[in-house]
């Protein structure tokens, strides 16, 4: 099977090893996996802070450059929400305001195809032990639109407990927000920052080393906010921990 | 809506005093939290809450879809009743209806009902220049009151208190409304529910005009119907002489049928009750039982151009149950007082800037004041989808556009203060519909990753205060996939 991946422009910039991390995990699993060079971003912070009409054509773009694959796997549950919720919704609206059905059109192929990475491994590969080896105490929490968005649902869970070694702690509020919300972080960050510290501190009573969630924007600013309080745990993307093996672990 | 809010500052500014505020924040969480896992156990009870939460929906939007047709039907059949009933546009149209009501019965006092619509158009402080005293008479209703608070929940309005807070409001204030409060009163929950009972009781016996609103109308036999939890709204609904309800016209449901759906959603969402232990319905007037003269003051203030909107419109389905404030981790930290509106927390997130528009600073912020997370629609008893309507109203926030303002199109202009924002955003979306200038861009920022500063200028400085920003790698995915050909060659680290 090939695949493309769709990276994200936050993990491309910021996270590379989420992105080397997930051709590894694939590549092991048996997915041929095509980066196509073109792909930039979603649009996603464009839509949800008001700029719908600047988030379209990085909409078309992403259709053009993803638009002739079988599948669109993705590390980003937020990033796969957009184009799954997102574009048909935007679809929509352009044909509400009397633009035809030119959007929706342009986009629909992209949308049943794009998957967040658990939801690739348990419902299109079938697996959930992906072969992983992972010696730490990790604990979950679940990023929003991956929870509400897409309904992740116990996919990760399931995953993360097939990991041998790795010890699997429940964290406690784990379905609240952990307060980053893109540009929420910025416009309100008096409120953010309380719900990111709250968020910490519950981590932080699990005694696990390491929070682990499918996003890294929410782990940038969980984690930005763990160094900043000084917990000693770190931040892990489910990628890298599903990928690390007894031969290549993670750290 | 209420003139208590007007000049309010924006969102975040509000927010500020309230995340500093430890007994604010320790009596939100305890309360929110409390609450939220009633309601879940009271959901979970119930097998088909799916079906009952889509028919709700649906029944809400047929009759929005259909409400001239119900409205003209309800006030014939109010009527027919003995009713009278008056039209209001908006909150001051409103109150002068009901002030000239009171005043024709010759009465300077009226007991009040919990109410949501009454609130919202500042019907107390009205009446209150028209030399008319109006007793609250719920319990959180009256706690505000005493206290000369605003509401902070649209169900427990007094939320933001803790018990000892309300011992030394009712022992300070009392005697100034009526009887005093008991000598020695402590902070039990008994000892304080009985003192407010001592003190309301004689308000209830001596008042000859109530106020109330209600939370469904049925069209079909022009009944009104209030669900309540303490036993006070059935005492001003049927001991005074005269009642006067003022209702927003988005309160019809068109059948008795339909109530069926709600009196099961809205006690387990907003109390987490299976059913909520007074229900009073009253249609129109009865010889020698009840008020003898009942007037339905139907209320639009906004409600006609929120219906316009094909988006935020769904707004309109809420039935205040408040189910979306106590899962909000925003309101539970920033409080209901923030957002500068009867309506607090997600809900009154979509609902003040449609109703009262966009041009002041507060109801221009509040779109924003939401991290999208989606717990309020998760919960909402009749499926609004508040972030969807957020969004929606964040775009008429910084690009403008079509609104329904007192029946009339206009066209908005974006609102101020988001230049530098829709630059960066334009920005931004040039650079991403350009893969090559996103490239050189990465590469820039990692060939200089040890020149970064640790905090950022500007409106970045909001977030490196309380975080560590993360470091730039030094070679972004993009460049490593090319040097290594997808991982297949030299795994050597970036030059």
């Amino acid at each position: 099977m090939r695949v493309a991946l769709f990276l994200t422009c936050v993990n491309d910039t910021l996270y590379p090893e989420t992105g080397r991390a997930v051709v590894k995990l694939l590549t092991r699993l048996g997915v041929e996996v095509d980066f196509p060079m073109a792909q930039t971003c979603c649009g996603q912070a464009h839509y949800n802070t008001g700029y719908r009409h600047e988030a379209e054509p990085l909409a078309r773009h992403f259709s053009d450059v993803f638009g002739e694959y079988e599948a669109i796997v993705t590390p980003s549950g937020s990033c796969g929400a957009m184009v799954r919720e997102l574009y048909p919704r935007m679809g929509e609206r352009a044909r509400a305001e009397g633009r035809g059905d030119t959007l929706a059109a342009t986009l629909a192929p992209v949308v049943p195809k794009t998957y967040e990475l658990t939801e690739f491994l348990v419902d299109v590969l079938g697996v959930t032990d992906v072969g992983a080896y992972y010696p730490h105490t990790v604990t979950y929490h679940p990023t929003c639109h991956g929870l509400r968005g897409l309904g992740l649902g116990e996919r990760p869970r399931r995953l993360l407990q097939a990991v041998e070694g790795l010890e699997l702690v429940e964290l406690p509020g784990a379905d609240e927000c952990c307060g980053f919300g893109g540009t929420f972080a910025l416009k309100n960050a008096d409120v953010s920052a309380a719900m990111g510290t709250d968020k910490v501190r519950n981590a932080e009573s699990t005694g696990a080393e390491v929070l682990c969630a499918a996003d890294n924007s929410c782990l940038m600013h969980i984690g930005g906010t763990m160094t900043r309080l000084e917990t000693g745990m770190r931040p892990v993307h489910i990628a890298e921990i599903l990928a690390s093996t007894e031969e290549e672990p993670a750290s | 809506m209420s003139g208590t809010f007007v000049g309010m500052p924006a969102f975040p500014k509000a927010a500020h005093e309230a995340v500093g505020n430890q007994t604010l924040r320790a009596n939100l969480r305890h309360a929110t939290h409390t609450i939220r896992a009633k309601r879940a156990n009271a959901v979970a009870e119930v097998s088909d809450w799916a079906e009952l939460r889509e028919a709700g929906k649906r029944i809400k939007d047929h009759t929005l879809r259909h409400l001239d047709r119900y409205l003209v039907q309800l006030e014939e059949s109010v009527t027919a009743a003995g009713g009278i009933v008056h039209w209001a546009a908006d909150a001051d149209e409103a109150n002068r209806i009901v002030a000239d009501l009171v005043k024709e019965t010759g009465e300077s006092e009226v007991v009040k009902v919990k109410s949501m619509a009454t609130q919202e158009i500042g019907l107390n402080e009205a009446l209150e220049a028209e030399g008319i005293r109006a007793y609250e008479t719920d319990l959180a209703e009256l706690i505000v009151q005493l206290g000369k608070d605003r509401p902070s929940h649209i169900l427990v309005p007094a939320i933001h208190r803790n018990r000892g807070e309300i011992r030394d409001i009712f022992t300070r204030e009392m005697s100034e409304w009526g009887r005093p409060a008991p000598e020695g009163l402590t902070d039990t929950p008994a000892e304080l529910a009985d003192a407010a009972r001592l003190h309301l009781r004689e308000k209830f016996l001596r008042a000859k005009v109530g106020v109330s609103g209600a939370n469904f109308m049925v069209a079909e036999t022009g009944t009104l119907v209030v669900v309540e939890s303490e036993g006070n709204g059935r005492m001003c609904l049927t001991l005074p002489e005269t009642l006067i309800s003022v209702v927003g016209i988005e309160k019809i449901v068109p059948t008795w049928r339909d109530l069926e759906v709600f009196l099961q959603t809205l006690p387990r969402s907003s109390t987490a009750e299976r059913m909520n232990p007074y229900t009073s319905t009253w249609t129109g007037t009865t010889d020698g039982d009840g008020p003898g003269t009942f007037h339905l003051v139907l209320l639009d203030n906004g409600r006609t151009d929120t219906l316009a909107d094909e988006v935020g419109r769904q707004a309109l389905r809420c039935i205040r149950c408040s189910a979306c404030l106590n899962v909000c981790p925003v309101y539970e930290r920033a409080g209901g007082h923030a957002y500068g509106s009867v309506y607090p927390g997600p809900i009154g997130a979509i609902l003040s800037p449609q109703l009262r528009g966009t041009a002041s600073e507060i109801d221009a912020s509040l779109p924003y004041a939401s991290s999208l997370c989606g717990a309020c629609y998760e919960v909402c008893p009749v499926a609004i989808d508040i972030p969807e309507v957020l969004v929606h109203l964040r775009e008429r926030v910084v690009q403008g556009g079509p609104v329904t303002r007192e029946g009339n199109k206009v066209v908005l202009k974006p609102a101020k203060g988001h230049g530098a924002e829709r630059a960066a955003m334009r920005a931004a979306r040039w650079a991403f519909d350009r893969p090559g200038a996103l490239r050189a861009g990465q590469r820039l920022a990692s060939r200089t990753r040890r020149l970064h500063p640790r905090t950022l200028p500007g409106p970045g400085k909001a977030w490196s205060a309380t975080r560590d920003l993360p470091a730039v790698p030094a070679e972004p995915f993009r460049d490593w996939w090319q040097r290594t050909n997808g991982g297949t060659t030299d795994e050597g680290t970036a030059k």
